[in-house]
């Protein structure tokens, strides 16, 4: 029965068969790592760390924008991840929907403490 | 006739956690679990991640403050468990999308790039331990 549900014939309302995650994962991830190339150029170019340089990085509007950016897809990246941990590992459906309830509020806080630090400097 | 004397074929399933030292994980396997396992770390050492970050960046004081936080051997080993994490985490990710593109998708390339995971993963975090601890 399921072999006659191919092609055009495809059963496309529903799930969204984990495209847009795994899409997701990919593209967050090509920002971080992004993002790590430029810390580290900012590294090597500097003789020094000093309180100065580090947050005077910070303190530009764009840099200020692009960590934002950044720690946003960080947090998006990490709910795919553990989303597939506990939907691996956590068998009992209750127990998943809190996990990932509470993954979910967690990053939100992550990402609303993450605006307070970048705003403070 | 045979079909009768016959054994019914043994249906896999999923194995149980006490099964898993039975089983030999080839090298990519190892790649691949460590992937899940240095994630998992780092997602638990988020709140430590961003309070060394919020020290860092708030004020002078809580960034001479961080530098004396940061020399207590506990604190170390908490970074370069997360430095690890992270060069694991990314060699192994740069691993995935490669592989995305389909390009060392054989069981020999596989192993290969595994190979170099560990390669570059390995001494980048021995070059933070000695950063860390060294003289």
């Amino acid at each position: 029965m399921t072999i006659e549900r191919i092609g055009p014939k495809r059963l496309v309302v529903g799930a969204h068969y984990g495209l847009k995650d795994w899409l997701a994962q990919r593209v967050t991830a090509i920002v971080m790592a992004l993002f790590t190339l430029v810390l580290l150029v900012a590294y090597l170019i500097t003789d020094e760390v000093t309180y100065e340089g580090w947050a005077g990085l910070f303190a530009m509007q764009w840099f200020k924008l692009l960590s934002l950016v950044t720690f946003l897809a960080l947090y998006y990246h990490v709910w795919v991840g553990m989303r597939d941990i506990w939907m691996d590992y956590v068998k009992p459906v209750g127990v998943r929907l809190l996990l990932q309830v509470f993954t979910i509020l967690w990053l939100v806080a992550c990402a609303g403490w993450t605006v307070q630090i970048l705003w403070s400097v | 006739m045979s079909e009768v004397t016959t054994k019914p074929a043994r249906r896999f399933t999923n194995i149980h956690i006490t099964q898993l030292m039975h089983y030999r994980l080839p090298l990519a396997g190892v790649v691949s679990i460590l992937h899940r396992v240095s994630g998992a770390l780092m997602f638990l050492l988020l709140p430590f991640v961003l309070y060394l970050f919020d020290k860092s960046i708030t004020s002078e004081i809580s960034f001479n403050y961080l530098q004396g936080y940061v020399r207590h051997w506990s604190v170390k080993l908490a970074i370069l468990a997360l430095s690890w994490a992270y060069l694991h985490h990314l060699c192994g990710g740069i691993r995935h999308l490669i592989m995305d593109a389909h390009i060392g998708l054989t069981k020999e390339g596989a192993r290969k790039s595994a190979r170099i995971v560990f390669a570059v993963s390995l001494p980048l975090t021995a070059l933070v331990a000695l950063k860390l601890f060294g003289a």
